[in-house]
């Protein structure tokens, strides 16, 4: 192990900022990190043995205790609980005689629950040593049983079981272009630097990932202080151009897909970005879950290196700019741009304090813009058409077109792309959607809409969206959406602050007491004030949206909550019973006296 | 100094550089605070200094004076906003303030006075937490660990050492320390590094010190939390 992890840390140049690169190979080779491996690494990388501990203990998909050989997680994300994930992976843990969360006894397999692996288009979904799983049902579980007890490699297994669709629905402005390599770098460098920047602010595209902000304004932020769009000049200072690939909200697939089939364009425009603000080296975040992509993307890079589309004075353009792709481990925070680049340092993605904001101290401390795969999609063809071309499309406030991830209670989930404006009765007459209860609009840190709201708008002036759109017909529970993504929530907090911290998982305790039957009067003030505190008080936008699920179901259907309490004043916060199974166990005892009932 | 800030309807000058927090603290305003202290590097965390900055919560240590800003800091809603974080630092870890040795010189406790905090309001948690007693001088109680990282950075940033991290996720954070065995008679930490008195609760303690300072004349038994920190905090930003 020790001439392993040596050569290891050479390949990667023994840069500490490559530590979640090195762990994985490790966590790939030994289904764990040993204990060794840490002493080792913390010497030969010169870094102290708690910051590898800490990563490892922030990140899901990497442990200090073995997994199995075949480390089989599978998603929980809603979608998955709408085709009835629980079954299925109860199915899964008796076929293959392995308990939830644990190692099968001969060290071969392991079992466990994921968050959203952004394959909500085909739940049920998983992972198998990090690669996507899809379409997941009982007869494809039983080939995996099998594959999994006769140790076939994974590349012997079916590869239909690995099989990912891209599911383009609706393509419009953004999703019908097929541009050439090269044409958005030419035309930026035929057009001029700064006339493209005008371009891009005169598209008035604004970030594709939620937050919404002006893209173009990001860029001369990040090149304040010196010409912008000089590449000369800008030489002089470091500077970085981050893609975030990080899509963790549950119900987002988008990147995915772009990533899949727009690849060439993405990169085109991160190197648009990189010219524009002076960059020359650029990343590209990730999501472990995406592991399934690494190799094409990884390819597609060597051909635009291979034709000058990238490397030293791309298309003799006089310009250096190279991208790295980095995987993320498992962790939603890390789609936060702060605790994206906490995380490309090789370190615990915990959001950093602003300000100062990453267009002045990103990366090592240098300028750095990090935008959202669609965003880049989006510059790289305004860079070619125009920003009219774009700004034609969408509302006053919102330019262009989104592309929506949609999934759950519809007859087509996969990609839709709706210029701004459009209502979500159009989305959902689209997408065969019918005795609709209501729509997850922004994933579970956006806003729950019911039936009444139709009329609405996608928009930032309306309802912002990074892509998630999960519809829930009339035969589902309003309050089993709003348990899973509490639950989400507490398994993503990353703990820096006390309001989301500790706010999340009582968030999760007060959820679980009302749903479970245990509330009683007070419980709902007691929930309310408890989502407003971890919304004004949370250090990020993980803690300021956790609450969201409550807050906005709350808002429209307080009567759902009401019936669950019990009508009186005080009601245990648990069940009385269950809690004396121990005392039970351990006493030999299961007659009538030994249990106890609920005062009702 | 011609620039200046409003806190609570007060003039407080400031420097450029400064965050309201040295500001108000140079300027003997109290802003309810935990996991800062002015000898080194703001980490924001624990939250309880969030003040109102043009109507949005900041939080104090972290955040930049600038002119223009008018604050609100004690306010019955920030306050009673403070008791209720103060009130989650109490349930999540296990905190039994009259077995306790830092009773009356524990900051938790004292800020928990200062805000009226008389119950713990949320439920508890009980989590299993450790005692690492190994070490001959020092010991830490996990039960009593809030995560502020004064202890980390007062072992990288005054004693030129690296004895503290705080890893994992969400809840389930903890304290750990630098030594193979994880122990912390392993690491090497001495009884006279700051990072072995800093912790502002009773989670890094110095072995046979605890009742040397008799209950009625510990640090916070006659005087509030505010007029204490500003006389210790107020004379070290002058240094």
């Amino acid at each position: 192990m020790q001439q392993f992890i040596r050569q290891l840390a050479q390949e990667n140049d023994f840069q500490s900022t490559r530590l979640l690169k090195i762990l994985r190979a490790v966590q790939a080779r030994y289904f764990h990190i040993p204990k060794a491996a840490i002493e080792q690494l913390a010497l030969i990388l010169s870094i102290p043995r708690t910051q590898i501990q800490n990563v490892i203990e922030f990140y899901s998909f990497f442990h200090l205790e073995p997994r199995g050989k075949y480390d089989i997680l599978i998603s929980s994300s809603i979608t998955d609980l709408m085709v009835g994930q629980e079954e299925l992976i109860n199915y899964f843990s008796e076929k293959l005689g392995v308990k939830i969360g644990e190692v099968r006894a001969d060290g071969v397999v392991s079992l466990n629950n994921t968050s959203c692996t952004g394959m909500c288009d085909q739940s049920l979904a998983g992972l198998v040593n990090g690669y996507a799983l899809t379409n997941l049902t009982k007869s494809r579980i039983d080939e995996i049983v099998e594959n999994v007890n006769k140790q076939l490699p994974l590349e012997q297994w079916s590869s239909d079981l690995f099989t990912v669709a891209d599911n383009i629905i609706k393509p419009d402005l953004l999703l019908n272009q097929k541009p050439t390599q090269g044409e958005a770098i030419n035309a930026t460098f035929a057009r001029g630097l700064k006339e493209t920047l005008d371009e891009v602010e005169k598209s008035g595209l604004r970030g594709r990932g939620g937050a919404g902000y002006t893209t173009a304004w990001k860029w001369k932020f990040c090149s304040e202080d010196e010409g912008i769009c000089d590449i000369e000049a800008q030489r002089q200072k470091q500077r970085y151009i981050i893609c975030n690939a990080d899509e963790g909200e549950p119900g987002t697939f988008k990147d995915r897909v772009l990533l899949n089939s727009y690849a060439d364009s993405v990169f085109e425009g991160m190197t648009v970005a990189a010219a524009i603000i002076g960059a020359t080296q650029g990343f590209i975040y990730l999501r472990g879950e995406y592991l399934h992509l690494y190799e094409k993307l990884e390819a597609i890079l060597a051909v635009r290196r291979n034709a000058n589309l990238l490397g030293k004075n791309i298309l003799q353009h006089g310009f250096d700019f190279d991208i790295e792709i980095c995987l993320g481990a498992g962790a939603y925070i890390c789609g936060e741009e702060s605790a994206l680049i906490e995380s490309l340092e090789g370190k615990a993605g915990i959001p950093r304090n602003r300000p100062p904001y990453p267009v002045t101290s990103g990366y090592l401390g240098k300028p750095t813009s990090v935008n959202n795969v669609e965003t880049f999609l989006a510059a790289a063809n305004i860079a070619i058409h125009g920003g009219d071309w774009f700004a034609n499309l969408g509302t006053a406030k919102s330019k262009g077109t989104k592309v929506l991830s949609i999934s759950g209670d519809c007859a087509k989930a996969g990609i839709y792309e709706y210029p701004f404006g459009t209502t979500i009765q159009t989305v959902l007459d689209d997408c065969g959607a019918t005795d609709v209860l209501g729509v997850q609009v922004g994933g579970p840190s956006g806003t729950f809409i019911s039936n009444d709201e139709f009329e609405r708008k996608l928009a930032f002036e309306d309802l912002a969206t990074g892509g998630s759109f999960i519809v829930f017909n009339n035969s589902r529970s309003i309050l089993d959406v709003v348990h899973n993504f509490s639950h989400f929530f507490a398994h993503e907090s990353c703990g820096f602050c006390t309001p989301c911290r500790v706010g999340t998982s009582l968030l999760k305790k007060q959820v679980d007491k009302i749903v479970e039957g245990h509330g009683s009067a007070g419980d709902i003030v007691a929930l309310e004030e408890l989502c407003q505190l971890i919304k004004n008080y949370s250090h990020c936008g993980l803690g300021q949206t956790a609450a969201n699920p409550v807050l906005t179901t709350l808002e429209r259907y307080p009567e759902l909550y009401q019936n669950m309490l019990k009508k009186i004043s005080y009601e245990p916060g648990f069940d009385l019973d269950k809690s004396l199974e121990t005392a039970r166990r351990m006493a030999h005892r299961d007659d009538a006296a030994a249990h106890l009932a609920q005062v009702e | 100094m011609n620039k200046s800030i409003v806190i609570d309807g007060k003039n407080i000058p400031f420097e450029d550089g400064q965050t309201i927090m040295q500001a108000a603290t140079a300027a003997g305003v109290y802003i309810p605070h935990l996991c800062h202290n002015p000898k080194f590097t703001p980490h924001g965390s624990c939250k309880l200094c969030t003040v109102k900055v043009n109507g949005r919560n900041c939080s104090a240590c972290t955040f930049p004076a600038a002119e223009g800003q008018t604050i609100t800091n004690i306010t019955q809603e920030l306050n009673d906003d403070r008791e209720k974080i103060t009130q989650m630092l109490f349930v999540e870890g296990n905190h039994f303030c009259p077995s306790c040795e830092k009773t009356g010189n524990c900051n938790l406790q004292a800020v928990a006075y200062h805000l009226g905090m008389t119950d713990n309001h949320f439920p508890h948690f009980f989590e299993n937490r450790e005692v690492d007693a190994s070490h001959p001088d020092v010991m830490i109680d996990h039960n009593r660990c809030i995560f502020c990282t004064l202890c980390v950075r007062a072992s990288q940033q005054e004693d030129g050492k690296n004895v503290f991290s705080i890893s994992g996720r969400g809840i389930e954070k903890r304290l750990v320390v630098n030594s193979e065995s994880g122990l912390l008679k392993d690491s090497d930490l001495d009884v006279n590094d700051c990072a072995a008195h800093i912790c502002p609760t009773g989670a890094i303690l110095i072995k046979r010190t605890g009742y040397k300072v008799p209950i009625g004349q510990r640090i916070y038994d006659h005087s509030h939390i505010d007029t204490i920190t500003l006389a210790a905090e107020g004379a070290s930003h002058d240094e």
